[in-house]
Formats: structure tokens, C-alpha cells, sequence
């Protein structure tokens, strides 16, 4: 019928249209990695976020704030409370004491994981006018997500002969622009993982994307667990009403 | 007892209320016999699926605003906070997020099944105008929600969009002064978008009861776009349609529920999980989906006051639609020709859409003027004028010969005969 | 049933005399129930603390600057809390158990060997008015603990009403000696 045939053409105009990247961009395309916790049934892999966490606590909380993150939300990782308490306990965190006086404190879980710099001026004038951004939500605040982190993370090299680069910037082959301010922050061996699986670039870059991938998104493995039953009780719901509906209209000619 | 409304319900309860308030026999007669055209398809699903998702908006939008602080320094923090520490306060907040999605998409394909039947001629204008004003407070409710999370999308579509009211000669300064309560959006704009926010969709309920209100004094629409003619023609309202929109209703939630908990940024944009900073301006500011075909309107015309102009005409002139369409006829089942047309507006849409989420350049300015155009012209030409000049198919005689192909004989189940015994 | 008439127009009925249709529509109606159920819920447990909330739900009070015959009021989860250090006047006059609106023993309400420290709600049992009785120069009621203004119901110097209308004693909430000189509270 003509009419399902046109409806038809302009639902696929529609998905061609859809599937056109919204945001033009000129970068090159990122490589897709196998995450564990993409896909409807996909969880955080514990060990990658543990060893992320290490990677964070040692390499990228240097610069970077987290500050949206608790030290209590290690738990989703898989550590215990006690290891959570000593975790928060080996940094400090300012506060004042009782007579208003300044202080520094051993953080408590449910303190705020410490931020590197008092606020954004210090961290601009610290490193060389660019304030390093905020870890929080960096998976859900850049477009390609876990993809484009992992390829940033791995695509610092020498700047090609042909580009001028700006004074203390550094070449990313996935940074839209090229220049970035980081400089390349893993190298082979950058830490010591406690489980033996050698520190190289590329397997510091995964866990790293996967710690910070949970803490971006906590809910992640409730919200996929409860997804299936509620996706699954309404396809249900329809099948029933469905046939409901059959049986009430079953004597009707329509 | 004279003064009070005699009530058939049987229920000693029931009844006494409804004898002195007589909403159970409304109901009665408004959505359990109302006779309603036994020849609806499922595209007549999404009235009902519009209102359900707005009650779905409501509820979630109040648990939200519990938790939620518009003040510029705390708002982002807060809807973290929704996210991270409030019970089940992502599923909400996810819902509600993408419900304006949901509730968009299910009011445009509302609106195309309009255009598409005819519903909006005589004598529903009034109801297709009522739709219109929907369809704005719809906008503008949802333009205020995108900004409460103050995120940079948050901040610069706010500034984008209300520095559209500066293209009035004369008054536009002082008008977007006005609007942000400063001189930039500032922390007096984010409260009033609050309180905006949640105020528009009480407003909306008033317009929607009025919709409902003149769809039942003319009654529905229907697939072949012909009159009702006699009881043999309808069926009640309940059973027949409440379990027809709960078959709709259940596979809505699905979708719905597949976008939340499996894709629930799909629709968003990653610049709004960075805090609003009104020093820095994202590389593109694209709004949300629902509104880029106006968007690409406004861009298409290289004149400020002409985009702002257009982009409002866009939206002004539907409210023009039931005037414009000269068709004899309702249903494009019987217009050969202007089915092809309205098609072809759906396409135009659809490319509006795709370039109002491009940079305008190269081939995509093209694509927005010829989309524009199309837009216009299909509106103030092809209707009025196509009406005139095309042939419409014979229309059947009624509804029930049209369903039957033996002809209309005297209705099996008795259903609309004996409407009563259905509640 | 509403749809008796159709269903018995069209559906053959099987041995109990229960019509497909009237299953499917239980069906329907009981997945209907669940899922309006299940929907409610998580509306209604985000009202419920938060984990913000829960995280903060236990403090740490150093002892060290409180003198004896002091008390200090903190704040634990949004209520004030009475850290009293007793003299041992106030510890004897505790010790008196006659007359008690709502019975229990001093020994109950402190911990073993730390006599000195009360620990206790200080929100008055009645109509959760906070009791005055923390300064020195406070009026204490004549049972030497809290008074509270509102009503005018006095507690002892273990936090146990001794004057209506309040019903019940000052509640102690759950906490444990950290060090000699550190309680945490939670």
C-alpha cells in the first residue's frame, strides 16, 4: 500500500538522517574499544576500576579535581568500607576547626574526594593558564564518551614538522584542535599495579577510562539491571492487552 | 428530591456524591459511552499517549523539584546530587529528561496524524487552534526545563534564545533586560525559569481540558474523514478505545523505558554535563532536537529580525491551517496529490532538523533555505491552492459501509444499542 | 462484569465456568496493579534519606574542652545533642531512681567506668521544644538537669523526666568511646 510505502521511505530518511554525527566534526574518527560496562547487560570490570583508581589517585589527581565524587562512592568499585576509610584517611582535607581557624583534617568517606587546587585560578596559574578540567562527569561531559578518553589518553606523540605548535602545548592526534595543554600524562610503568598486570600505556588508559566511567556514571549497573525487568514487564503488558484488545473487538467488524 | 442530579449509579456512595456532584455520570458519558468512530487507527494512540505523558512529567517534575536548588552557584551541584544521592533519583531525572523527548515525538506524530486526516478542518478548528497553543506552551516549558540544570547548553540556549527578543526594533533591549532580570543570565533568570517551569505545565492541563472539552462537543475525527452518521458508525468509548490506547500505551512504555535505562544521554548533549561557564562558549549550540527545524529556520534567513520573524511565522502559521486547506475533503485517503505533498513537508522537516544540528556551511545553508521554502510554500500555496485544483477519490457512504463490505447492516454485538450495559 | 455481555456472545466458557477473556483481563489488570506499584515506588523512596544524608550520619566530639559541671550542644543528624560532663553531686542525684515518669536507671544510660559523660537527644519529649539547662546560669528545673520553656517539663541530671507533660525521658543516642577524651556519636 502506497501509504506504508511512503511512511516507510520517510522513516528511513529519518534514521539516515539520525545517523549523520549531529555535531559536525572534522576530527578523525575514534577506535572503538570493547568496554565491560557498555552493552544493555555490561558491568564495571572491579579489577580495571581498582587499578583506575590507582592510576587517578597517583598520575591524574596531581591536576585534576573530582570533586562531584565522595570517597564513600568507592564502594561501586568493590572496596570494602575499611579500605574506603583508609583511602580517605591517607589524604587531608581543609576545614576549620572550632575556633574557626584553618585546618587541614584527614578526610572521612563521606568527604568530597580533595581537589588539587583551591579553585579554578590556581589551577590556571599552576599550569600554564589551562585549567585542567574537572574528572566527574568527563566520560558524559566529551561527545565519543569512554572512546574518545581512552584515545586521548593513547594519542600523544611529536608533533608533525608541518605544525606550528603554541608555546608549552602538546600534540594529540584526537584533540580537536591538536593542541592540547596536558602534557602526555602515562608513560610505560607510570605505576606499580599491585595485582602484577604490567603498566603499560594503552592497559593504564583502559583502566583509567573504566574508573573514571563509573564515577561518571554510579548508576550504571542499576540502572541496566532494573532497565531489562521494566523494558521486559512492558513488552509483556502489550502482549497481554494485546490480546484483550483482540477479544473485546473480536465481535466488531472494523 | 428536587435540586439534586438524578443518578443512575448503583452504589450508595457513588451515588450520593454524584447526585450532588455529578462527575461519575460525566465520566459516564464523556469516556465510557461517548460514541466514538469505530474505524480509528492506531495514530489515534497518541492523544491519549500525549496526556500520559504528561501526567508522567508532572509527577517526576514535582519529585525533581524537591530535591532541586535554583540558585546559579548550586543548581549543577544539585542536579548531581539528584543523580548520585537521591533515591532512585537518576531513574527520575532520566525520565523526566527524556519524557520531553518522548512527549515531543508523540505530539508531532499527534499532529501529523491531524494534518494527515483533515482533523483540523471544519468544524474542529477551534480544537486544532487549541492544539497550537499546546504546542507553544509545550516549547516554551520545555525551553525553561533545559535551563534549570545549568549546564553550558543550559546557560548559552538561554542567552541564544532570549536574545532573539533584541531583533525588536526599538523595545528589544529593554524587553531582554526584562526577561533576564540583568544584564546577562544571570541568577534572577534561573529562578524565574523555575518558577516558569513549573507554573506552564498547570497552564497546559487548563488548554488540554479545553481540547478535550471541544473534542467531545464535536466529536472525533476519523480515518476516512467523513461524518459520523448514525449510531451503526461508533462504538463506545470504553471498552473499545480504553483497551485499544492500552495496547499503544504499553509498547510506548517500552520504548520509553529502553530510552531511559539504556540510552538515557542519546538525546543529550555532553556540553551540558560541563558547569555553565559565561566566559566560554561551546564550540556549537544546538538545541534539542524537538525544536531544530525552527532553529534551522531562524538560521536559513540571513537577516536578524527576518530569522526571528519566520522562525515565529513557522509556528504562527499553523494556527492559520484549518483557513488555508480549501479541500472539499478531510482525509488524505481520498487526496491523491496533496498526500505526496504532505509527505514531502515531513521530509522538509526532517532536513530541517538535520541542519539545524549542522554548522551552517556549505551544502546544509542550501538544504535550510530549500527546506524553508518548502515549509512556507507548502503552507501558503500548495494547501489553498492544491485544494481547488485536485480530484478527490469518492468518498464511501458511511463509516460502518466503508468497514463492511457487505454494506451496514444492523451492528452484531449491540454494543452502541446498549451502551449502558458496557461501564 | 462490565463485559459480560460481549464475553458471553462470543467466548466458549471452559469447565469452571471462567471465560478466557476474564483471565486475560485479570492478567492485564494484575500487571497493571504491579507496575503502578513498582512506579510509585521509587517516587516515593527518593522522599527518603539520601546518601549524602546517611553519610553524615555520625560525628566524632572531642571531651577534652568540656569542664565538669559544663555541657555543650552539637549537632547530630539536624538535632541537637547534649554532651553534659556531670559533677559527682550531679552523678549522686542521678543515682536516685524514686518517682519516675518513664523508668530507667542512670548505670543504663551512661557507659561503664565513664559515669561522668551524659550523652542525650536534646529535644523534649512532648512537642520537640529544645530544653534549656547547658549553661550554668541556665534554669535547670528542680531536678538540676534541662527545663524546657515550652511547657515547663524538667529532667534530671540523667536526662529522665521527672515533671510532665512530657512522657519520656531524653533519648540517648548510640555511641562509644573512640579514646579517653572522644566520643563518636552514630
Amino acid at each position: 500500500m502506497m501509504r506504508w510505502v511512503s511512511l516507510a521511505a520517510v522513516a528511513a530518511l529519518i534514521g539516515a538522517v539520525a545517523a549523520t554525527p549531529a555535531r559536525a566534526n572534522e576530527e578523525i574518527a575514534l577506535p572503538h574499544q570493547n568496554w565491560s560496562f557498555a552493552g544493555p547487560f555490561g558491568t564495571f570490570d572491579r579489577a580495571a576500576a581498582q587499578r583506575g583508581f590507582q592510576v587517578y589517585k597517583e598520575v591524574c589527581s596531581a591536576c585534576h579535581s573530582m570533586k562531584l565524587a565522595y570517597y564513600r562512592d568507592l564502594t561501586g568499585i568493590g572496596l570494602s568500607e575499611a579500605q574506603i576509610a583508609a583511602v580517605a584517611a591517607s589524604v587531608t582535607v581543609p576545614d576549620t576547626d572550632d575556633d574557626g581557624a584553618a585546618i587541614d583534617r584527614p578526610a572521612l568517606p563521606s568527604d568530597h574526594f580533595r581537589s588539587p587546587f583551591a579553585n579554578e585560578k590556581a589551577a590556571r596559574a599552576a599550569n600554564n593558564g589551562a585549567a585542567p578540567p574537572d574528572l566527574s562527569l568527563i566520560i558524559k561531559a566529551r561527545d565519543g564518551g569512554a572512546d574518545y578518553l581512552y584515545a586521548l589518553l593513547t594519542g600523544f606523540s611529536a608533533a608533525p614538522s608541518t605544525m606550528k605548535m603554541g608555546d608549552g602545548m602538546n600534540y594529540n592526534k584526537y584533540y580537536p584542535g591538536n593542541q592540547i595543554g596536558m602534557v602526555a600524562p602515562l608513560s610505560e610503568g607510570r605505576v606499580t599495579y599491585a595485582d602484577g598486570t604490567p603498566a603499560s600505556v594503552n592497559q593504564m588508559a583502559k583502566d583509567v577510562t573504566t574508573f573514571l566511567a563509573y564515577i561518571s556514571e554510579p548508576e550504571t549497573e542499576m540502572r541496566k539491571a532494573l532497565g531489562v525487568k521494566v523494558v521486559l514487564f512492558f513488552l509483556l503488558m502489550t502482549c497481554v492487552t494485546y490480546a484483550v484488545k483482540r477479544k473485546i473487538w473480536a465481535d466488531v467488524d472494523h | 428530591m428536587a435540586g439534586l442530579h438524578k443518578s443512575d449509579i448503583e452504589n450508595p456512595v457513588i451515588n450520593w456524591i454524584d447526585s450532588r456532584l455529578p462527575i461519575f455520570t460525566m465520566l459516564q458519558k464523556e469516556y465510557g459511552v461517548f460514541p466514538t468512530p469505530k474505524n480509528f487507527n492506531y495514530f489515534w494512540n497518541f492523544g491519549a499517549l500525549a496526556m500520559i505523558t504528561l501526567m508522567i512529567m508532572i509527577a517526576t517534575g514535582i519529585f525533581l523539584a524537591m530535591n532541586y536548588t535554583a540558585h546559579t552557584s548550586m543548581a549543577f551541584d544539585s542536579v548531581q546530587r539528584i543523580m548520585r544521592d537521591v533515591n532512585y533519583g537518576w531513574l527520575i531525572r532520566y525520565v523526566h529528561a527524556n519524557g520531553a523527548s518522548m512527549f515531543f515525538l508523540v505530539v508531532y506524530i499527534h499532529m501529523f496524524r491531524g494534518l494527515y486526516y483533515g482533523s483540523y478542518k471544519a468544524p474542529r478548528e477551534l480544537l486544532w487552534i487549541l492544539g497550537v497553543v499546546i504546542l507553544l506552551i509545550m516549547m516554551g516549558t520545555a525551553f525553561f526545563g533545559y535551563v534549570l540544570p545549568w549546564g553550558q547548553m543550559s546557560y548559552w540556549g538561554a542567552t541564544v534564545i532570549t536574545n532573539l527578543f533584541s531583533a525588536i526594533p526599538l523595545v528589544g533591549e529593554p524587553i531582554v533586560t526584562w526577561l533576564w532580570g540583568g544584564f546577562s543570565v544571570a541568577n534572577p533568570t534561573l529562578n524565574r525559569f523555575f518558577a516558569l517551569h513549573y507554573l506552564l505545565p498547570f497552564v497546559l492541563i487548563g488548554v488540554i481540558f479545553l481540547h478535550v472539552a471541544a473534542l467531545h462537543v464535536t466529536g472525533s475525527n476519523n480515518p476516512l474523514g467523513i461524518d459520523v452518521k448514525g449510531p451503526q458508525d461508533t462504538l463506545p468509548f470504553h471498552p473499545y478505545y480504553t483497551i485499544k490506547d492500552s495496547v499503544g500505551l504499553c509498547l510506548f512504555l517500552a520504548i520509553f523505558a529502553y530510552v531511559v535505562f539504556f540510552a538515557p544521554n542519546f538525546f543529550g548533549a555532553a556540553d551540558n554535563e560541563i558547569p555553565a561557564n559565561p566566559l566560554v562558549t561551546p564550540a556549537e549550540i544546538v538545541p534539542e532536537w524537538y525544536l531544530l527545524p525552527f532553529y534551522a529556520i531562524l538560521r536559513s534567513v540571513p537577516s536578524k529580525l527576518g530569522g526571528v520573524l519566520m522562525m515565529f511565522g513557522s509556528i504562527g502559521l499553523l494556527f492559520l491551517v484549518p483557513w488555508l486547506d480549501t479541500s472539499p475533503v478531510r482525509s488524505c485517503k481520498f487526496r491523491p496529490v496533496y498526500r505526496w505533498f504532505l509527505g514531502l513537508l515531513v521530509v522538509a522537516c526532517v532536513v530541517l532538523g538535520a541542519v539545524g544540528a549542522h554548522r551552517p556551511e556549505g551544502i546544509w545553508v542550501l538544504l535550510g533555505r530549500l527546506g524553508t521554502i518548502y515549509y512556507f510554500l507548502h503552507f501558503l500555496v500548495i494547501l489553498p491552492v492544491l485544494g481547488k485544483l485536485e480530484r478527490p477519490l469518492p468518498l464511501p457512504e458511511s463509516i460502518s459501509k466503508a468497514v463492511l463490505p457487505r454494506g451496514g447492516g444492523p451492528l452484531p454485538s449491540g454494543a452502541a444499542a446498549k451502551p449502558m450495559e458496557k461501564a | 462484569m462490565a463485559e459480560s455481555t460481549t464475553a458471553t456472545a462470543h467466548s466458549s466458557h471452559d469447565g469452571d465456568g471462567v471465560t478466557k477473556r476474564d483471565f486475560l483481563t485479570l492478567v492485564m489488570g494484575a500487571g497493571a496493579a504491579v507496575g503502578a506499584g513498582a512506579v510509585a515506588w521509587p517516587l516515593i523512596d527518593s522522599m527518603n534519606p539520601s546518601k549524602d544524608v546517611l553519610a553524615l550520619s555520625s560525628i566524632e566530639i572531642d571531651l577534652k574542652p568540656i569542664q565538669a559541671g559544663q555541657a555543650i550542644t552539637v549537632m547530630w543528624r539536624g538535632k541537637p545533642t547534649f554532651v553534659r560532663h556531670r559533677t559527682a553531686d550531679e552523678i549522686k542525684l542521678a543515682a536516685k531512681n524514686d518517682g519516675l515518669l518513664d523508668p530507667a536507671t542512670d548505670k543504663e544510660r551512661v557507659k561503664a567506668g565513664k559515669e561522668q559523660w551524659l550523652v542525650v537527644i536534646g529535644i523534649c519529649t512532648h512537642l520537640g521544644c529544645v530544653p534549656v539547662g547547658n549553661k550554668a546560669t541556665d534554669n535547670r528545673g528542680e531536678y538540676g538537669g534541662w527545663f524546657c520553656p515550652c511547657h515547663g517539663s524538667q529532667y534530671d541530671t540523667s536526662g529522665r523526666v521527672r515533671h510532665g507533660p512530657a512522657p519520656a525521658n531524653l533519648p540517648v543516642p548510640p555511641y562509644a568511646f573512640v579514646s579517653d577524651t572522644k566520643i563518636k556519636i552514630g
